[in-house]
């Protein structure tokens, strides 16, 4: 007992206090910013190894980045990754950044339910299912739950039956053989219920995404309401996504 | 005649040079080498090659550190004597070829579906119609976990006959991960692509699988890695074993409810991960490694705040460890659960920690080494009562052993190689393979190039291969209640598996 005190009081404080104003360490590739430099855009297009940049004018869709970072590289002065890992969003458009965008990505008020502020905003319990996901994604959610990004004590929690449940989180592509499951799992959640796709291989399919062993056809049927992009996802884009997913009112 | 040719780990060879064997042959020379234990299939597959099947077989000699490659070309459609009548270690690849191809084989004893691959040869064969094994009996019972889990995992259904609650068998159905990773192998042209698809076979294993692919790209290209290449790969793979590690001791603490334990060695993950963002920007290593170069360069100053993690992560660790291993809360619960034996361990061939729990040397780092490894001179660590304290123990040391060994690497941080040969394209109609040690045990990539230097064939093998059939054994005769701490004890890939 008294050794597990000590060892409680060695590690001190562990968490981050603030999950809105934290800083990531390192060199972080979150928001991209593009420059106005006339640059060989075709190389660019031709370089992004899942299709996430167009040109006329130049963008990157974060819904299908993987966030290699290899186009910053190939033009510096073109493109750099910021470390604002504040890039979660509601509406699918708004992951495209374009030339000369540099601004903070925010949740759409105008798409999020009424019913979701109302009845989650205090508390949300969400089921994770990985369809074909990496062990990545599912990692980083993990981690959300530490003791060091703590998303329990926003009310925040996965648990262990879609019958618990307020929403889904669907990190993968979502593979043929997980289809079926998938569904079940979404018709065996009550309503009002909400969706979330963690990670580009959910939002896009990611280098995956016309692989014959994927079936997409799900996603088709039912309203998105987060997209939390990344490579995986970091932790503070998903807390930070759905803390404003369920605050923000109209 | 020779009946195979023998090459060393990253080594390319013409496809031609591998003898072709009758079958019978081929079946007698690879099930003979078993009867030494220093030898095990790392890999053995098959591809289509003019209408009918060429079947590539690859054994590892773990003493003369060398593989020992043949081949053998059959119909598709026939019916053939199993290797796993001879030994049990084939039995999940001759499933995948029987399942991708239609080969039949005659007295297989358990010819069951692998992945339900999206190209797989019986279309009738559905996941949701798994034949799984059952005992007619009224005092028994079936318990069915799974696909999804009751965590934030990966899914896998798991089909438990007990009594009472006592698990006589478990078996595992896969393949709810599948994405058709080898196919896009071969469907991607570019570079940077097929090394996002090896960054993302398994996205906790991302050093592991993402080195074999680059040290075999690039030993297909004729291009000898530079020192500081080396290093760096060399430096990531020890620093994913060290993040993973951490992070089962923290889920092996979750599962018997030590709550402590799971939040300290959860949070003694979270520097390592976040050094990997330090110096590459992002905590699972994705991104960091590239075949022909480096876009994150190490430098002395990486360098010194990796000791310095070190200096703070270690007392933390031990104090922890220590306390944790005292606690017969924690030890009735991890002692004699969860047992392999020695026989069962090698009879199923399987690696990395789950082969070294039960006294088997089995780690490509002593035994097949890549990169730096020829320096470090690695000890495997090894253990021998099979349980789970076993694996955990194995965790445990690997840690401090691989910190040891990154001590010693950054003594010497080799300086970048600013002018780097170029990467040219891969040598035509060849055979290569790379053979690599992830945290989970040996990853093995092998590749066939056409006569235009094209992949015509791309093979991944995870660990979890081998390995997931220690765990149905494992969990044998124990309680289901322990069936949690079981599985993290392995911490097999779902995905890595499925491909």
């Amino acid at each position: 007992m008294l050794e597990n005190i000590k060892i409680l009081y060695h590690q001190g404080k562990q968490y981050i206090p603030d999950v809105s104003t934290a800083k990531v360490p390192g060199i972080f590739r979150g928001r991209p910013i593009i420059s106005n430099a006339k640059i060989d855009e075709q190389a660019l297009v031709d370089l992004c190894p899942t299709g996430a940049i167009q040109k006329n004018p130049l963008s990157i869709d974060l819904g299908k980045c993987t966030f290699c970072g290899e186009c910053a590289f190939a033009s510096p002065d073109k493109i750099k990754f910021t470390s604002d890992f504040k890039i979660s969003a509601n509406e699918r458009e708004q992951l495209i950044i374009k030339e000369g965008d540099d601004k903070h990505i925010q949740l759409n008020p105008e798409l999020i339910r009424k019913e979701i502020s109302k009845y989650f905003s205090g508390s949300l319990k969400l089921r994770q299912v990985s369809a074909g996901g990496d062990n990545s994604c599912e990692l980083e959610l993990n981690a959300c739950g530490n003791v060091n990004f703590d998303m329990g004590r926003f009310g925040i929690e996965f648990v262990a039956s879609p019958r618990h449940a307020d929403g889904i989180v669907i990190t993968g592509p979502i593979s043929e053989n997980m289809a079926e499951p998938l569904q079940i799992c979404y018709d065996a959640t009550p309503k009002p219920k909400i969706l979330i796709l963690a990670g580009t291989d959910a939002i896009s399919g990611g280098i995956f995404s016309d692989s014959p062993a994927i079936n997409r056809s799900f996603l088709s049927k039912y309203k998105i309401d987060l997209y939390v992009p990344g490579n995986p996802i970091h932790p503070l884009t998903f807390i930070n996504g759905i803390l404003d997913l369920i605050r923000k009112r109209k | 005649m020779t009946k195979y040719i023998s090459i060393k780990n990253n080594q390319t060879i013409p496809l031609q040079d591998i003898p072709v064997l009758k079958y019978e042959d081929f079946l007698e020379h690879n099930t003979s080498l078993l009867k030494e234990e220093h030898n095990h299939c790392m890999s053995y597959f098959g591809f289509p090659q003019g209408g009918k099947l060429k079947l590539i077989c690859c054994m590892a000699n773990d003493k003369e550190h060398t593989i020992n490659i043949s081949s053998s070309v059959i119909n598709a459609d026939s019916t053939l004597p199993s290797f796993t009548q001879h030994h049990l270690s084939f039995h999940i690849f001759e499933r995948e070829i029987h399942e991708n191809y239609g080969v039949k084989y005659s007295d297989h004893q358990w010819l069951k579906p692998v992945r339900f691959s999206f190209n797989r040869a019986d279309k009738n064969s559905q996941i949701k119609n798994y034949p799984f094994y059952q005992i007619e009996s009224e005092e028994l019972h079936e318990v069915g976990v799974g696909p999804i889990h009751a965590g934030v995992i990966e899914p896998g259904h798991f089909r438990f006959i007990c009594n009472g609650e006592q698990i006589l068998h478990l078996e595992i159905q896969l393949g709810f991960q599948h994405r058709g990773i080898e196919k896009l192998f071969l469907e991607k042209k570019k570079l940077l692509q097929r090394t996002t698809l090896a960054e993302n076979i398994a996205g906790d294993t991302v050093a592991g699988h993402t080195t074999a692919f680059v040290n075999l790209w690039e030993n297909l290209c004729g291009f000898k890695a530079d020192d500081d290449l080396q290093f760096s790969r060399t430096l990531a793979l020890e620093l994913e074993r060290i993040a993973i590690h951490t992070g089962d001791l923290s889920a092996i603490c979750t599962d018997i409810a030590y709550q402590l334990g799971s939040s300290v060695f959860g949070r003694l993950r979270t520097p390592v991960i976040n050094y990997f963002q330090v110096w590459c920007g992002n905590r699972l290593a994705k991104g960091l490694i590239r075949a022909g170069k480096n876009n994150f360069p190490f430098t002395k100053e990486l360098g010194e705040q990796l000791i310095h993690l070190f200096n703070e992560y270690e007392p933390d660790f031990k104090e922890m460890y220590d306390e944790f291993k005292t606690l017969p809360s924690v030890l009735a619960r991890l002692e004699k659960t969860g047992v392999v034996t020695r026989e069962q361990a090698s009879s199923i061939g399987t690696v990395g920690m789950s082969a070294k729990m039960s006294g088997i040397v089995r780690d490509i780092r002593t035994t097949h080494p890549h990169d730096l490894y020829s320096q470090l001179h690695h000890e495997p660590i090894i253990k021998n009562h099979s349980d789970v304290y076993s694996r955990t123990q194995i965790r445990k040391k690997e840690i401090l052993q691989s910190i040891d060994y990154l001590k010693t690497l950054l003594k010497n941080i080799p300086n970048e190689n600013k002018n780097r040969q170029e990467l040219k394209s891969p040598s035509p109609n060849s055979f290569a393979v790379s053979l690599t040690e992830g945290w989970r045990g040996e990853i093995c990539h092998c590749a066939i190039t056409d006569e235009k230097g094209e992949l015509l064939h791309y093979k991944v093998k995870d660990p979890s291969m081998h390995n997931w059939l220690a765990v149905a054994l494992a969990v044998r005769n124990n309680e289901i209640s322990d069936f949690p701490i079981c599985n993290k004890s392995f911490d097999l890939s779902y995905c890595g598996h499925d491909l």
